[in-house]
């Protein structure tokens, strides 16, 4: 098939950008959507063109690095899927596709459609893991974790970080993402020491870097691509009020 | 690329409410809760017009002779809508900071077109809420309310309701102001739920349709008296209008 691309091109952060057309010819319906555009790169590589930027590493969907506001919907419009994993069998001959760079303030743009999320790293670091200073590995079934838990702490875990729900929602929040790193400890026995502190710091952290506030759209459940649900957002809430009456 | 933003966890109640966003939604519920629980009282108590002009003035000179109490409660409720004012319009504006460079392409899930509109069905609503003080509260735009007496000695506020609502200027104006504010709630309603972590997938369903039943129960409610009174269902003590 034959599609006409509408994309975003920026030579840096510093660049003003603007949308290109770009003629992408004899596109398989089998191919990624990430492949399409390795296609497109390399015709214009030929005609001498720097090639489109994009972020992407497993392809797989697991790995969270790809991106890309297609056609309005981060990872596109298929639901539960990443742009990697994203076939162009759902689209048709002649169409035309907006590609866009994920937006916010958080995430400057550093070159065309690829942008900076290292905020999400940051809000990890400020209390996004469990301190384990030293010993063994311990058994897996030491601790016994009824099944209820560790379901909403591993439906939580689903998260891969891509920070598509910051780039759907209206305001550019990043609660999704925090709610879901947030309730993966929450729920365990092993997030419990330092449960107070995790959230004050996460939720300042992501104050800090500019994100947005969450005004209950729920935009973000609507494209994540691993279908994480709005309540880790209420979970959050809840576990903040919860810190708030705690000494910590 | 970007510079390593610094941040500062809370450590007090009031720190935990007032420097994040959560606790500044949490504000934007408990005064959005109050606001509501306001509305619904004042509802009900509207509603006693269709009862009678005895039953109407009674319950207003009762409100009346509260006294000092009164003014606490005023007072209260100032401060709730005036906290939800200040953080409807601060927050609004740090989300639209927070994406400098929108799309070219925008396209909306699932976000109704209420939620996207809170900030302008909310300065609307002030707007009409600012006027309906000067009308009925302070009576300003219309002085001459405030001679009216029922056979009792009692302020009438009964016929004072029937001449203000027998302007269809003024009935419109009220109509759209109420029906705004039921709107606003549309979303509201459902919101404040998870501001204050009270959500799950299941209730999610329910609360949209809770926050529906109250902004048709309150868009209903309110709207009756003005349409009442134009349709010559409400009339002054002696006939007419
Ligand atoms: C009697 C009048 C009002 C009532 C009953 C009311 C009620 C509510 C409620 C229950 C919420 C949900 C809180 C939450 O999301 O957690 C809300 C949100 C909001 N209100 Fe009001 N409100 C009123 C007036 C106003 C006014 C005058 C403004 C003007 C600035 C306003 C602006 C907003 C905004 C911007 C939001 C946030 C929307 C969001 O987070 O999605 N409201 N209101
Ligand atoms: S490239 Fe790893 S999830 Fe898409």
């Amino acid at each position: 098939m034959n599609l006409t691309l509408h994309v975003w091109r920026q030579k840096n952060a510093h660049d003003k950008g603007r949308m290109e057309v770009y003629q992408a010819r004899d596109i398989s319906e089998h191919m990624s959507f990430l492949e399409m555009l390795d296609v497109v790169n390399e015709q214009l590589v030929e005609q001498g063109i720097d090639p489109i930027h994009f972020d992407h590493d497993c392809r797989e969907g697991i790995c969270g690095t790809c991106s890309l506001v297609i056609n309005g919907a981060p990872h596109g419009h298929q639901k539960a899927t990443t742009t990697c994993q994203l076939h162009m069998r759902h689209f048709s001959d002649g169409d035309h596709i907006y590609i866009e760079p994920f937006r916010a303030k958080a995430f400057p743009v550093i070159k065309d459609l690829v942008v900076d999320r290292s905020a999400f790293d940051r809000i990890m670091q400020a209390g996004g893991f469990v301190s384990v200073n030293t010993g063994g590995i311990p058994d897996a079934n030491a601790i016994p974790i009824p099944k209820y838990f560790a379901e909403k702490a591993m439906d939580a875990a689903a998260c891969i970080g891509c920070g598509a729900c910051v780039a759907a929602c209206k305001n550019a929040s990043a609660m999704l993402f925090v709610g879901a790193k947030v309730s993966q400890f929450a729920h365990l026995p092993q997030g419990q020491v330092e449960r107070e502190r995790r959230v004050r710091a996460m939720v300042a952290q992501m104050d800090a870097e500019g994100f947005g506030n969450c005004t209950n759209q729920y935009e973000c459940e609507a494209v994540c691509p691993k279908e994480i649900s709005v309540e880790v957002i209420a979970k959050m809430n809840r576990e903040y009020l919860r810190a708030a009456t705690k000494k910590s | 690329m970007s510079t390593i933003a610094s941040s500062n966890p809370p450590s007090t109640i009031p720190a935990y409410l007032t420097t994040t966003s959560i606790g500044k939604k949490v504000l934007m519920a408990v005064s959005g809760v109050i606001a509501f629980g306001f509305v619904c009282g004042h509802m009900l108590g509207n509603l006693q017009v269709f009862i009678g002009q005895d039953q109407m003035n009674h319950y207003a000179e009762t409100l009346q002779n509260l006294g000092p109490m009164l003014w606490v409660i005023r007072l209260f409720l100032a401060a709730a809508f005036i906290t939800h004012i200040w953080l409807g319009i601060l927050l609004k504006l740090q989300n639209n900071a927070a994406r400098p460079v929108g799309y070219k392409n925008e396209t909306t899930q699932k976000a109704s077109l209420a939620s996207r509109t809170m900030i302008w069905t909310g300065l609307i609503i002030l707007t009409f809420v600012a006027y309906h003080l000067l009308h009925y509260t302070a009576r300003l735009t219309n002085p001459e309310y405030a001679s009216l007496l029922d056979g009792q000695g009692r302020f009438d506020v009964y016929s004072m309701v029937i001449h203000g609502f027998s302007d269809w200027i003024i009935s419109a104006v009220y109509i759209v102001g109420v029906g705004l504010l039921a709107y606003h709630l549309s979303h509201g309603v459902a919101s404040m739920f998870q501001s204050l972590g009270l959500n799950s997938p299941a209730w999610q369903v329910r609360l949209n349709r809770i926050a529906w039943f109250f902004t048709i129960l309150l868009f209903v409610g309110y709207a009756s008296i003005p349409t009442a009174v134009l349709t010559g269902c409400l009339t002054l003590p002696g006939g007419g209008y």
